[in-house]
């Protein structure tokens, strides 16, 4: 049984101009212990299904699934108090930017020990040795002394090392990470997503990663899922998915970047653009900026079909090797 | 020093078209600024810029990598005529800066910015915008302006009715267009192109990427393109300058420092950027630690704190910027480097 | 050239462009019910006070010596000739109230104008230039500060005599330093954005960047700022009228109005009353607005 289960997850906003879809019919498993990527551009709904797994949509949205479980919990049936006790636990979050993510108003120790406090209830000396043992996994060098530091006076790097402290501190079961090292430099970006693998590995804890940077997914990822206009269009392990793409956008997506230019000066690009809410397709949401579409691919929603080491939701999917879109 | 490593740059070590003249020159480049650090403490001196020299040519690309912090933003305010440097100078076609009036030399530099959506002004119409800089610095009749503005728009690819447009009505990748335009609207020779891609989305990215190198083909610019994203550099630049601290550690074609890399921080740059491709990615562990305050650099090498191949030497003597290989880097082991 | 194939990705969004500014910043003030029953009754009181001549049944100094104090029309001994009944000396008073809001409005008009225009330039200085000029400025403005308000106001009109237009300049003197901080707090934080260093590189020039670049995107707070200054300026004037320092009688203003009523409170409610009503209505009208306006524009709290 997958840790993770969701089947046919939608997200709609009420707004001014309408019905807004940021998620469309969204399947996504997590096995236990492993790392999925979740890919996409800006506004393809990847940051609000993690927030739709957290129970974190605001009132002017609203969810809808035929399966929501974490580990044969149905997550739709929670109470409001329930949920909370769940999140936090044994699901925790870390969010894209670490400066802003911690409360500049208390230190750094206290809202390690809150955590601890509000879900472990170990006693105020517990906490406290708990909270540096968990500075000291995630890298923070002297970290007795760091548990008095206030957020302003951690760099970024630093921070977001505090909120995985903060996010491991009962031992999650599933850790999703929102863009965690996208406010970063290359550097310490680098340190945070090694970190962020090692605890994976040694905790046997699931790790949901969500980037648009295609990089960082190839190099920490076991499975990929790629969003497009708020569905799922790819999903296969990261190898494969990288070395040979089905779906036209996945393509499309790779060659225009410019590691895979090989020597070519002109990128490839995707013309057009992203659908908003007035001018969604009919059919599959590509369609429209796809070198490949044809007649069937504008009527009726496009499935997900099954192949060999994933599913693509395409009628027309690339075949060759090497992953270079024709 | 510096002197040789002009030389150095502009011979035929320079991978580039050595044909195409050197529109802009710098040469030991300093930028301080003073903190006040309360009513005790004396003021201290932030080195944010120190001792930055290269030459810009016609129709090429020098990339300046570093992280944040490295001093790669106030280069480009200093290129870019917006703060003057602490000392060094700067040659326009040969001729000190100074030499220039104000409007002149105005029109010579450019600057795209990182953020589309905070280089625009949320009040301005996108002609009012791109007819600012002409407004400013010429004498052009309103007709003439307009006529300029429709020109450059159908470079960058917009259609003539964006013109009464307010930038809030764009997309990001859109804005970035408009700001590209808004730079060329004085034909400068140099364009310092600050992070322009890094807030854009990979298939947008690849637009203005192709946009940037069709106007350079056409105008012949120079772009000093700074950016923290390597595959990115690889792409569009000719040249490479790696900042660490306001101090340049390796300057050299592309070509030379992508193969073999003779800074320990360039290596680590290299190995940390995330890539797509499964194969033989250098195996580098990501520096130790974070950048060292720029308030109380380390003694000797800036880097030595972080890098795994610091000797006593480097604690205390300060590598100067010499020429290795094809290239200029600052490292006492740079010939160790495998 | 590269636009061909990117031409198509920027034609396509123009269906879907967002609406104009003004029509979001209308929909979000629409929102708030208040705010559009404050606007409504700014719109009656304006065209009440434009119009005044026309509207008003007599003249507002006219004395009808036989209908001294005459109660409202509803009351015993009222008549509709003087719906809202007349004061010690005969005058009607809805006609003085409706010539008293054209006062009213031209106070609070004049008021916002000049302490916006010095608040402004004061504002735009400080934040541009910083260093010892700024702390010049923002400390002579804390000081005024610190000074309770009417006792400020009623400093300056001793010093240059009482007078509706002295008063008037008082009470902009008093308003001023919120006009200045709001405008230098905005300086500050748009300066550091990217557009006013595109500004820089086009070589714009300390006064382009000030009035040109900077200024029109810190508006916003300062139109909230000045509506809400409407009401204070016209709370301000009628207190200096009640306390014989602004406008003098017969001058139909509210406060005088008020203050000359005084001695009549027990025996004649009407006198005092209507100008009262007609004070509160307006001020709460305008802070209605007011707040209204901060939701549409201010940018943190829209959704």
């Amino acid at each position: 049984m997958p840790l993770l289960d969701i089947r046919n997850l939608s997200v709609e906003f009420a707004t001014r101009s309408g019905t807004f879809r940021a998620v469309d019919g969204v399947d996504l498993h997590v096995e236990e212990g492993e790392v999925l990527g979740i890919v996409g551009e800006s506004g393809s709904g990847k940051s609000v299904t993690s927030l739709a797994v957290m129970g974190l949509i605001g009132h002017n949205g609203r969810i809808v699934a035929d399966r929501m479980e974490f580990a044969g919990t149905d997550l739709r049936s929670l109470s409001p108090r329930q949920r909370r006790r769940l999140t936090g636990k044994d699901v925790a979050m870390v969010f894209q930017e670490p400066m802003s993510s911690l409360n500049p108003c208390f230190t750094v120790g206290f809202q390690i020990m809150e955590t601890l406090k509000v879900h472990e209830g170990l006693d105020r000396a517990q906490r406290r040795r708990r909270a540096i043992e968990l500075l000291d996994q995630v890298g923070i060098p002297d970290p007795e002394s760091r548990l008095s530091a206030f957020p302003h006076q951690l760099s970024g790097g630093m921070s977001q090392r505090v909120m995985i402290a903060m996010a491991i501190a009962c031992s999650p079961r599933l850790l999703i990470a929102d863009e965690p090292t996208t406010a970063l430099d290359v550097t310490i970006q680098k340190q945070i997503l090694d970190l962020l693998v090692s605890l994976q590995r040694d905790r046997g804890m699931a790790l949901v990663l969500i980037t648009h940077d295609m990089g960082v997914v190839a190099e920490t990822a076991h499975r990929v899922a790629v969003m497009y206009a708020g569905q799922v269009v790819e999903t296969r392990p990261a190898r494969a998915l990288f070395e040979a793409p089905r779906h036209p956008y996945t393509g499309a997506l790779l060659d225009a970047l410019p590691e895979r230019a090989l020597g070519r000066r002109r990128l490839p690009t995707i013309p057009g653009v992203v659908p908003g809410i007035a001018d969604r397709p009919p059919g599959c949401v590509f369609n429209p900026r796809c070198p490949k579409a044809q007649a069937d691919c504008r009527m009726g929603p496009i499935p997900m079909f099954p192949d060999e080491t994933g599913a693509a939701r395409c009628l027309h999917p690339l075949r060759q090797v090497g992953g270079q879109a024709a | 020093m510096t002197g040789t490593a002009m030389d150095m740059r502009q011979g035929p070590g320079s991978g580039t078209e050595t044909a195409s003249p050197v529109v802009l020159e710098a040469r030991d480049l300093k930028r301080y600024y003073s903190i006040r650090r309360g009513m005790f403490a004396a003021d201290a001196t932030v080195k944010a810029v120190d001792g930055v020299s290269f030459a810009l040519r016609a129709g090429s690309t020098l990339a300046v990598v570093g992280e944040s912090g490295c001093g790669k933003s106030t280069l480009a305010r200093v290129v870019t005529l917006i703060d003057e440097p602490t000392s060094g100078e700067m040659r326009f076609d040969g001729r000190l800066a100074a030499e220039f009036d104000g409007r002149t030399l105005r029109r010579k530099v450019q600057m795209i910015f990182q953020n589309p959506y905070g280089s625009l002004n949320p009040r301005k119409k996108v002609g009012q915008i791109l007819e600012e800089p002409l407004e400013i610095n010429t004498s052009l009749s309103k007709a003439e302006r307009r006529e300029r503005a429709h020109v450059i728009m159908a470079k960058v690819g917009m259609r003539p009715d964006q013109y009464d447009r307010y930038p809030h009505m764009f997309s990001g990748g859109q804005r970035q267009r408009i700001a590209i335009a808004r730079a060329l609207m004085l034909n400068p020779e140099v364009v310092v192109a600050d992070e322009p891609v890094s807030a854009l989305d990979v298939s947008i990215q690849a637009q203005v990427l192709n946009l940037m190198m069709d106007l350079q083909e056409e105008f012949k610019l120079a772009y000093l393109f700074i950016s923290h994203d390597l595959s990115v550099v690889r792409h569009i630049a000719e040249d490479v300058l790696v900042m660490y601290l306001g101090k340049p550690v390796e300057h050299g074609p592309k070509e030379t420092i992508f193969a073999r890399a003779r800074h320990p921080y360039t290596r680590t740059l290299l190995a940390a950027t995330p890539r797509v491709a499964f194969e033989d990615k250098p195996q580098i562990p990501p520096p130790k630690g974070e950048l060292p305050s720029p308030l109380n650099p380390p003694p000797g090498c800036a880097y030595h704190r972080r890098c795994p191949f610091a000797t006593e030497r480097c604690a205390t003597e300060v590598p100067p910027l010499r020429p290795v290989d094809g290239r200029l880097v600052a490292c006492h082991y740079a010939e160790q480097m495998a | 050239m590269s636009a061909t194939d990117d031409i198509e990705m920027m034609a396509s969004p123009a269906k879907a462009a967002p609406p104009s500014p003004l029509r979001t910043f209308w929909w979000s003030f629409a929102e708030n019910k208040g705010a559009v029953a404050g606007l409504l009754v700014i719109v009656v009181i304006a065209i009440l006070a434009i119009f005044a001549d026309w509207i008003a049944p007599h003249s507002p100094t006219e004395q009808f010596r036989d209908f001294r104090l005459l109660p409202p029309f509803w009351a015993d001994g009222g008549t509709l000739r003087f719906p809202l009944g007349t004061d010690d000396i005969g005058r009607d008073i809805l006609s003085r109230l409706i010539h008293g809001a054209r006062l009213s409005m031209a106070i609070g008009l004049i008021v916002v104008t000049l302490a916006l225009g010095m608040g402004i330039v004061l504002g735009l200085v400080a934040g541009f230039y910083r260093g010892w000029i700024d702390v010049a400025i923002m400390r002579l403005m804390d000081m005024m500060l610190a000074l309770p308000s009417l006792l400020l106001a009623i400093v300056v009109v001793a010093i240059l005599g009482p007078g509706l237009s002295n008063a008037m300049f008082a009470v902009s003197i008093v308003v001023l330093p919120h006009y200045a901080r709001l405008t230098r707090a905005a300086v500050i934080s748009e300066l550091g954005k990217d557009y006013v260093v595109a500004s820089r590189v086009s070589g714009a020039g300390t006064l382009r960047l000030m009035f040109s670049t900077i200024l029109p995107n810190c508006m916003a707070p300062l139109i909230v700022q000045a509506t809400l200054g409407f009401s204070t300026a016209i709370l301000d004037a009628a207190a200096l009228g009640f306390l014989g320092l602004g406008a003098q009688p017969p001058t139909p203003e509210w406060g005088t109005m008020l203050a000359s009523a005084r001695e009549f409170v027990t025996r004649a409610w009407w006198v005092v009353t209507f100008p009262g009503i007609a004070i509160l209505v307006t001020v709460l009208a305008f802070n209605l607005m007011g707040d209204g306006l901060r939701d549409a524009l201010d940018p943190k709290l829209k959704r």
